[in-house]
């Protein structure tokens, strides 16, 4: 069934974005983006050493992947736009994963900061995917800004709580016209297939992969918990009830 | 002359420019960018940038990550 995800004006056929933070090696990011199908992944600028070893970089064009930079470790609107400047500069896209965070021990985003790089970065031309809360009303502000996709968190990064806020998501997703992705918080593929099924657009997840005994195999896990739960959300869920409501009515059944 | 490089206090001839700070990590220019003392420096102006004494320059690459890699020691400082 031919459904893309149409995001700043492309289109994808996987709506898994994977982050790349996390993995023990780079064989072990190039093994995972392959099993998960990903045409989109993340990568942080940071200071180069010497030393590298093999470069992310290469890893995401040999699979023709597109490249997402993020201004991971940014705490403030200034860093974030400097970051996504310099990011346009090195990889040449003005596609930017954009997070401003506001907490060292939780990394939550700093909404005020993130709406003020998101509005910056728009008037300079980004495509701002922006990753925040899961306040409704902030994601609206991000998509008046002109952010071409809103990403709420599910619950911490790296936590593995998964969707802890599934009422709020919902009121994301329902008031939203740009895509809502998915980002942060999944420990495992069952909480992908939820945020599909509660109406997100795509998924980006990192350490939920990255860190799994077998990433590929976790990797190949998430591919298809995002498909299914994207299907089971296209399908339309039966509503919840209270008591049984039998299959099989008891009509014509024989007085045994 | 001395400059910050990559946060580290680095002795340098005078007159050096951009372009021969990237060559001293052996990598090629493909995927990095420069900050010059908190401005993105364009690559078409790497060879005609030469540093001055006291200048904080940050060499920048991509590497695997999100926030759950953010590291004091790899973390520019604008």
């Amino acid at each position: 069934m031919d459904d893309p995800l149409v995001l700043g004006g492309e289109t994808f056929n996987s709506r898994l974005i994977l982050g790349t933070g996390g993995a023990s090696s780079i064989e072990a990011i190039e093994s995972a983006l392959v099993a998960s199908g990903a045409e989109m992944a993340t990568v942080a600028l940071r200071r180069i050493s010497p030393d590298a070893r093999g470069s992310v970089l290469d890893v995401v064009e040999r699979h023709g992947i597109k490249l997402l930079p993020n201004t991971a470790g940014c705490f403030t609107a200034h860093d974030a736009v400097l970051t996504a400047r310099l990011a346009r500069e090195a990889f040449d896209t003005n596609w930017i994963k954009l997070e401003v965070i506001g907490d060292d021990r939780t990394l939550i985003p700093d909404g005020p900061e993130l709406l003020d790089a998101a509005e910056q970065l728009v008037d300079e031309g980004f495509t701002v995917l922006a990753y925040t809360t899961d306040d409704p009303v902030l994601a609206a502000r991000l998509e008046s800004a002109g952010c071409s996709a809103v990403m709420p968190l599910g619950s911490p990064i790296g936590s593995g709580m998964g969707i802890l806020n599934p009422y709020n998501l919902t009121l994301i997703v329902e008031q939203a016209s740009v895509p809502v992705i998915l980002d942060a918080g999944i420990g495992t593929a069952s909480d992908a297939a939820l945020a599909m099924e509660l109406g997100c657009d795509g998924v980006l997840l990192a350490s939920s992969v990255t860190r799994a005994k077998e990433p590929a195999v976790m990797a190949d896990a998430m591919r298809r918990a995002v498909e299914a739960g994207r299907l089971a959300r296209r399908a339309g869920r039966i509503p919840k009830r209270l008591y049984a409501e039998p299959s099989t009515t008891f009509d014509d059944a024989p007085e045994l | 002359m001395r400059v910050r490089l990559n946060g580290s206090d680095t002795e340098l001839d005078d007159e050096t420019t951009l372009d021969s700070v990237v060559r001293r990590y052996g990598r090629g220019d493909r995927g990095i960018a420069i900050a010059l003392n908190g401005e993105v420096v364009a690559r078409s102006r790497w060879n005609d940038v030469k540093l001055s004494e006291g200048d904080r320059v940050e060499v920048l690459g991509a590497v695997a990550g999100g926030e759950r890699e953010v590291d004091r020691w790899t973390t520019p400082s604008y």
